[in-house]
């Protein structure tokens, strides 16, 4: 089975409640955004959403895998091939080209050499950065800087990206081309996308919008699919 | 990620902090090539003692006279600076004490060699009078010439017994046959020889002509065609009436049987010649032999090894709580990129030997250099004192592997720190 079925419950009777309880499922090949002030919970959510964190209580099945069940070897192994991570700060490696960044989670893998750069390539090829493979980040824009997270991000055929804030430091224009990236990875590659935004407009794009606040889901509907708001 | 990435992945980050690499790696560079230094100096030095002493032979003792020290006076006051230094016919070593030590020690001694200098003799150049050629004479008995035998054989005539009384002969090498008569190693044995010793002309007959030994003479340093190193060999009593000293010896050469323990019979020996001497006031007999000197060296050189040794250890410690040091800040400045890494998918593990591994080959590169440093100034300081270099090929592999011991030691701290972040501190890190 492919499709991703989460739902936990967090409690921590004598520390902060961050989130009070979540219920959520996520389709394969759905495109779901998550809205939400800030303290509302967003990123605790991301966190365990990537398996970077545990929820305290709940369960969380994440393409078929019971991440309670998986140790820190395991985890790292689901990070690699099954979620593709986009930063709102990009997180680039400095000092390493373009074409190295997008083989960084390939290495993590196992793939060969060879494959890893010709794989690579293709997809800087595809997210329109093709020229610039050799270039090092910090001779890179905000934008061209997002697009090769977003092919490092796809290289090793996740199920799911997993972007947090992802427009957040670039402007209305670069955003759109990356908005357009994602809406181009979730219709022609079919991938699973879960973002994290705090800019209605963006979320007005997806197909289903979630609303959060103070670490409750206090709204769902399905989003308007308007594009030309940005 | 293979080691391969590993290693291309470190010696990046290393090119791309120069300064601070190179200033990370000085403790290392240092200490290791403090170690190689004196080890290429040490090793040079012994290679040359034991090779020139190789050909001198190490199972001879000498024995020889010397002064009292306070100590064998049973303190008092240091005789020998009121003392004249020069031995009397009392005190000089004698033939009974030789024949009664050979006596006592049949089994153990080959042959007791007996010389004495007579002085330079010079004479004229064959069919050039206006070169003079110089020779050493040497009164010696016949164990002294069967020690020669060894290395440079008679050619023709004999060598001298010990019944050649004061007879007027000499032995001479083939070089000084050549040089000074101009004729056939055959024709020159029965010919006489004028030796002007100290001014006084005095007239031997050649007995034997020994091989000429190139090599012994050339250890001594600079040496053209003619000013030949050539010894000529006439009987001891010969020898003391030329001198018109007391008859005795301030040293002899004890040739000991294979298969005895050199270093224990130099210990008997000199006991049994320090009897004779114990109510002498001034002088004693002491007893070495090159085995024990180049042990002595040996042990010198060690104790100076281990000393500088001792200093490299010191300075590749404080080389490594430096590298500690820097790798901590190098994986708190990278603390995002930790995150992003584990974020992507990396094992702690992997995180973990990233850093190690940057940690080594920085370590590795400072070893290395300091090996080239080590031998090229090891090599400098071996030939101002005028001795081939020799690096040794075992302490260098030993420094090398240790720098890469101390790269895991002093790595493994920071390159753990690093592995146990958690992702999201590390990726919220600003």
């Amino acid at each position: 089975m492919h499709d991703i079925h989460k739902s936990y419950y967090i409690g921590q009777p004598n520390k902060l409640e961050i989130l009070h309880g979540i219920d959520l499922q996520v389709w394969e090949g759905e495109f779901v955004t998550i809205v939400g002030e800030c303290g509302s919970g967003k990123s605790t959510l991301m966190n365990i959403i990537g398996v970077l964190d545990k929820p305290t209580t709940g369960a969380y099945t994440l393409d078929g895998i019971d991440i309670h069940t998986a140790d820190d070897k395991k985890l790292a192994a689901i990070r690699n091939l099954k979620i593709g991570f986009v930063f709102q700060t990009y997180n680039l490696i400095g000092r390493q080209s373009a074409i190295k960044n997008v083989e960084l989670p390939m290495l993590y893998s196992g793939v060969p050499s060879a494959e890893r750069t010709r794989r690579a390539a293709e997809w800087l090829e595809r997210v329109g950065m093709g020229k610039r493979m050799r270039h090092q980040p910090n001779e890179l824009s905000g934008g061209q800087k997002q697009r090769v997270a977003i092919a490092r991000a796809m290289v090793n055929d996740p199920a799911i990206i997993l972007a947090d804030e992802p427009t957040g430091a670039l402007d209305s224009q670069t955003s759109r081309v990356v908005m357009d990236l994602f809406h181009e990875m979730n219709e022609q590659y079919h991938k699973t996308i879960v973002l994290i935004t705090h800019n209605q407009n963006i979320a007005e794009e997806c197909g289903r919008v979630l609303t959060l606040m103070d670490g409750r889901i206090i709204f769902e509907r399905k989003g308007d699919g308007r594009r030309d708001v940005l | 990620m293979t080691f391969f990435e590993n290693i291309t992945l470190a010696l990046g980050n290393l090119y791309s902090n120069k300064m601070r690499s190179l200033l990370t790696m000085l403790g290392i560079i240092i200490g290791i090539a403090a170690v190689i230094a004196i080890e290429t100096v040490g090793n040079s030095m012994t290679s040359s003692v034991t090779e020139s002493m190789s050909g001198l032979g190490v199972s001879n003792i000498t024995v020889s006279l010397t002064h009292k020290t306070e100590e064998d006076n049973d303190g008092g006051v240091p005789l020998r600076l009121f003392m004249s230094s020069t031995p009397s016919e009392d005190d000089l070593l004698s033939d009974e004490m030789v024949e009664e030590y050979m006596a006592a020690f049949p089994e153990e001694v080959t042959r007791v060699q007996k010389s004495v200098q007579v002085g330079t003799a010079t004479l004229d150049k064959y069919g050039d009078p206006s070169t003079t050629i110089s020779a050493t004479v040497t009164g010696a008995n016949r164990a002294v010439l069967d020690a020669l035998e060894e290395d440079t054989p008679l050619l023709t005539g004999r060598w001298l017994r010990d019944t050649d009384g004061e007879r007027a002969i000499c032995v001479v090498s083939e070089k000084f046959v050549e040089q000074t008569m101009g004729c056939s190693n055959t024709e020159a044995v029965g010919r006489s020889v004028t030796l002007t010793i100290s001014g006084m002309p005095y007239t031997f007959y050649v007995a034997g002509v020994y091989t000429y030994d190139d090599e012994s003479s050339s250890t001594f340093g600079t040496i053209d065609d003619d000013a030949i190193q050539t010894t000529i060999y006439i009987p001891l009593e010969t020898a003391f009436s030329i001198t018109g000293g007391d008859y005795g010896f301030e040293s002899l050469t004890v040739q000991v049987a294979d298969g005895v323990d050199i270093n224990s019979f130099v210990t008997t020996t000199g006991s049994f010649f320090a009897s004779y001497y114990t109510r002498n006031d001034t002088w004693t007999v002491e007893a070495s032999s090159l085995s024990s000197m180049v042990e002595e060296m040996t042990s010198m050189l060690s104790t100076i090894s281990l000393g500088i040794s001792a200093i490299a250890a010191i300075s590749l410690l404080v080389g490594g709580i430096g590298l500690m040091n820097i790798m901590t800040v190098s994986v708190t400045e990278r603390t995002r990129e930790i995150g992003t890494r584990k974020a992507l998918g990396a094992p702690n593990s992997a995180i973990r030997w990233q850093f190690i591994t940057e940690a080594v080959v920085l370590c590795l590169v400072g070893g290395l250099i300091g090996v080239a440093v080590g031998v090229g100034f090891g090599s400098v300081l071996a030939s101002v004192m005028g001795v081939s270099a020799r690096a040794s090929l075992t302490s260098i592999l030993i420094a090398v592997g240790f720098s890469m011991g101390i790269g895991v030691f002093f790595g493994y701290y920071p390159a753990n720190k690093a592995a146990q972040m958690d992702p999201i501190d590390a990726l919220r890190y600003e």
